[in-house]
């Protein structure tokens, strides 16, 4: 299968190696990754706050820089829900563009949906290999992508790692994008509550597939002086295969 | 009574908590509510079961089925809405024929003064009261009291915040944020009780107090959960048996509903019924369900001699505008302030600074108040969507939160400097050239402000900041802020698709 990829602004910034494990696993997999040059955000932050006339722009460059790709994968499941929950709304008045825009929410996937659901990838077949503990974090925008446990059946099924499930996995970290900023005094106390939670697991990772969560959960396990390494799935997964090396992450 | 104190039992001369001065500023209240550690925890804890149990119950009764319920109930009182003229005129007239007065009010006003009315004409001092929202809004006890009508709450939670001057903070549990210390010394203090922390003896105080206030009362005043057009009946949900004192016992009965309460049917009752208690308090039913159709008929033992019905539109009309209507869907079942990550930090303090709380109040407060007097609302939250999701009536909370931040670009209501930074921010990103120059100073930028991390490979090299000045600071006094890596995906790309494409050629 043809895959382009939409890193999205924040993994290309600031975590790459979560870009680099999705390619190498879906190339792994049997499939050719196109990364198209032009892309740049999703217009999340502005749609979020209220700037439509702007997200509309942002949606529309997308929806043309994805045009000639059959699927589109992204590693982060706020962005896959930005295009798929609300491009189509953005576009109520324009039909050609809101079909067009729809097109693109149904090609659409979130990397771990795009393994379970449509790709159909068994770790235990695959022959995933990971030692250690871990836990994971369901990121809130998954609910709109119609996300359940997907990842955690993933996760199971990777031998050699023990899966400690965590208490309130499926809160809100406290990220919420501009949310962190506008009222920090909030959003720190949902995410010490986070690190709280992860702590008890007394796992040695916290799986996490969305860059603003990650961001959020690490600087917090971080300053609360816990040692736990955030990591996505898809780089467990990478690792677990011998595509990415262990260590260069520890 | 006046409500002028606080849960901590502070003074606030002139605000009341629920009715604070506009534009509302919730900041000073954000930040008294997450000092309060005690209070913070304990919200917590109560919000959080009562979200686990919720969830428990629906698993156990619905399974699968959960979805399909919720979809059913959202469609009836959406359905219901879209027809609402035509439901409230059966409504009325169902009613009218089983013996209540129906009055209209249109504003909080109207019903107060229509309430206030027939006291005065029927002579009524002492009245006792059971729980409802929409006397909340429209503030009538003050208003009751003010033409000398003693007016008691008979829930137990509304009773003890009446005692203790204190204002509800949640639509279903009001008292969640006071602890037993404040119930007891509320009690010493008002009633003349013994001190007492222990639950059971509370309650039994509360129950001699109010056993007498009941036998006393010649007006009793319930807001009401549902109104079947069908029959005309008036139906409230409560799990302390309040309303059936509160309204068969007295002479004259006055409830006041909402416009948006009625449903069409009586077997539509059977979905919200198992609904709302579920959601509320993880109940397969609410203790008692009274059902009122009209006064005590000749040969009848007890009932009142007069039911009133004041429905209230009190903004509801305007709600019903198409974007807005499915908000008026709401049963009040409080499982989106129990399940919201942002209530359990802050709502135990009033931070919502109006009537309803959480989620649900950020979206009609509003519409109800004005945008321009509760700016932080619609954004006091990170869309996590856990509302939409356990939502019995399936309101898209979220979007309804979203949209209202659209119409403050579009009326001008978001601040200058946010729009010219938004603007701003969205001109970089629709150019490749200029997204991959701000990529690239945000990286030497950060990188250089970043103070500690791990020498590793290039992609993964992170460093972290601690101390930011400005808005950023707000992320850096809760939590370290990472930095961008030395170098990001572009590169690696480049080599790796030219490595890729080698073995082809």
């Amino acid at each position: 299968m043809k895959i382009a990829l939409f890193i999205t602004c924040l993994t290309e910034t600031y975590y790459p190696r979560v870009g680099i494990a999705t390619v190498k696993v879906l190339e792994h997999l049997g499939h050719e990754i196109i990364f198209p040059r032009a892309q740049t955000c999703c217009g999340q932050p502005m749609y979020n706050n209220g700037f439509h006339d702007d997200a509309r722009d942002l949606a529309r460059r997308m929806i043309r820089v994805f045009e000639p790709y059959e699927t589109v994968v992204t590693p982060s499941g706020s962005c896959a829900a930005m295009i798929r929950d609300y491009y189509p709304s953005l576009f109520q008045d324009d039909s050609d563009s809101q079909t067009a825009a729809e097109t693109l929410a149904g090609k659409a996937y979130e990397f771990v949906e795009l393994l379970v659901n449509v790709l159909n990838v068994d770790m235990r077949e695959l022959g995933v290999r990971w030692e250690g503990t871990a836990t994971y974090h369901y990121s809130c925008h998954l609910r709109g992508l119609g996300m359940t446990d997907e990842a955690i059946r993933l996760i199971r099924g990777i031998d050699g790692l023990e899966y400690r499930p965590m208490d309130g996995f499926d809160r809100c970290c406290g990220f919420g994008g501009t949310f962190s900023l506008n009222y920090p005094s909030i959003s720190g106390n949902m995410v010490r509550d986070k690190v709280h939670n992860i702590r008890e697991t007394g796992a040695d990772a916290v799986i996490c597939n969305d860059a603003g969560c990650a961001m959020n959960i690490a600087g917090a396990c971080r300053r609360e002086g816990i040692t736990v390494r955030c990591v996505s799935l898809a780089e467990i997964i990478a690792e677990g295969l011998g595509l990415l090396d262990r260590e260069d992450a520890l | 009574m006046t409500s002028t104190q606080t849960h901590s039992g502070e003074r606030k001369p002139g605000e009341h908590p629920l009715n604070p001065k506009l534009p509302f500023d919730i900041k000073p209240r954000i930040k008294a509510a997450v000092a309060d550690t005690h209070l913070r925890q304990s919200v917590k804890t109560a919000t959080e079961s009562k979200d686990r149990n919720r969830a428990d119950a629906f698993r156990e009764t619905f399974g699968p089925r959960y979805d399909q319920m919720r979809d059913l109930a959202g469609r009836i009182k959406q359905h219901t809405l879209d027809h609402l003229d035509v439901y409230l005129e059966r409504f009325v007239d169902q009613a009218t024929e089983a013996g209540v007065q129906v009055h209209y009010a249109a504003d909080a006003e109207q019903a107060n003064a229509i309430c206030t009315a027939i006291a005065r004409d029927n002579g009524c001092t002492r009245c006792v009261k059971s729980k409802s929202m929409v006397t909340e809004e429209t503030r009538l006890v003050p208003a009751l009291e003010a033409i000398g009508v003693e007016t008691i709450e008979t829930d137990l939670g509304e009773f003890i915040l009446q005692l203790d001057g204190d204002a509800p903070s949640h639509i279903v549990t009001p008292m969640i944020h006071k602890d037993r210390r404040s119930v007891a010394r509320a009690f010493q203090r008002e009633l003349g009780a013994p001190y007492t922390e222990d639950p059971e003896q509370l309650t039994m105080i509360a129950r001699e107090y109010l056993r007498q206030k009941y036998r006393q009362a010649d007006l009793g005043i319930s807001g009401a959960n549902f109104l079947i057009a069908q029959t005309g009946t008036i139906v409230i949900c409560t799990n302390e048996g309040n309303a059936g004192f509160t309204v068969h016992g007295p002479r004259i009965h006055i409830a006041l509903a909402g416009i948006e309460k009625i449903i069409p049917k009586r077997s539509h009752l059977s979905v919200f019924l198992k609904l709302l208690a579920r959601s509320s308090t993880s109940q397969p039913l609410t203790v008692y369900t009274t059902f009122i159709t009209g006064p005590r008929r000749e040969g009848e033992h007890d009932g009142p001699e007069q039911v009133h019905l004041i429905l209230v539109d009190n903004g509801r009309t305007e709600i019903l505008a198409r974007s807005t209507r499915e908000l008026l869907r709401c049963i009040r079942c409080g499982a989106c302030l129990n399940t919201c990550p942002v209530f359990c930090t802050v709502g135990g303090g009033h931070a919502y600074g109006a009537i309803y709380s959480g989620p649900i109040g950020s979206a009609i407060t509003p519409l109800f108040k004005g945008l321009e007097n509760y700016p932080d609302l619609p954004h006091v939250c990170s869309l996590c969507g856990a509302c939409a999701a356990v939502c019995p009536v399936k309101i898209d909370l979220p979007r309804h939160l979203i949209r209202l931040r659209r119409e403050m670009v579009t009326d001008r209501i978001t601040s200058r400097r946010d729009r010219l930074g938004y603007r701003a921010w969205a001109t970089l990103l629709k150019r490749l050239p200029l997204y991959l120059v701000i990529t690239t100073i945000q990286r030497y930028l950060f990188r250089a402000l970043g103070k500690t991390g791990a020498k590793r490979g290039g992609f993964n090299d992170r460093r972290w900041i601690a101390n930011l000045p400005g808005k950023v600071g707000g992320w850096t006094r809760e939590r370290d802020l990472p930095t961008p890596t030395s170098s990001g995906f572009r590169t690696w790309w480049k080599t790796h698709h030219k490595k890729r494409m080698q073995p082809r050629r």
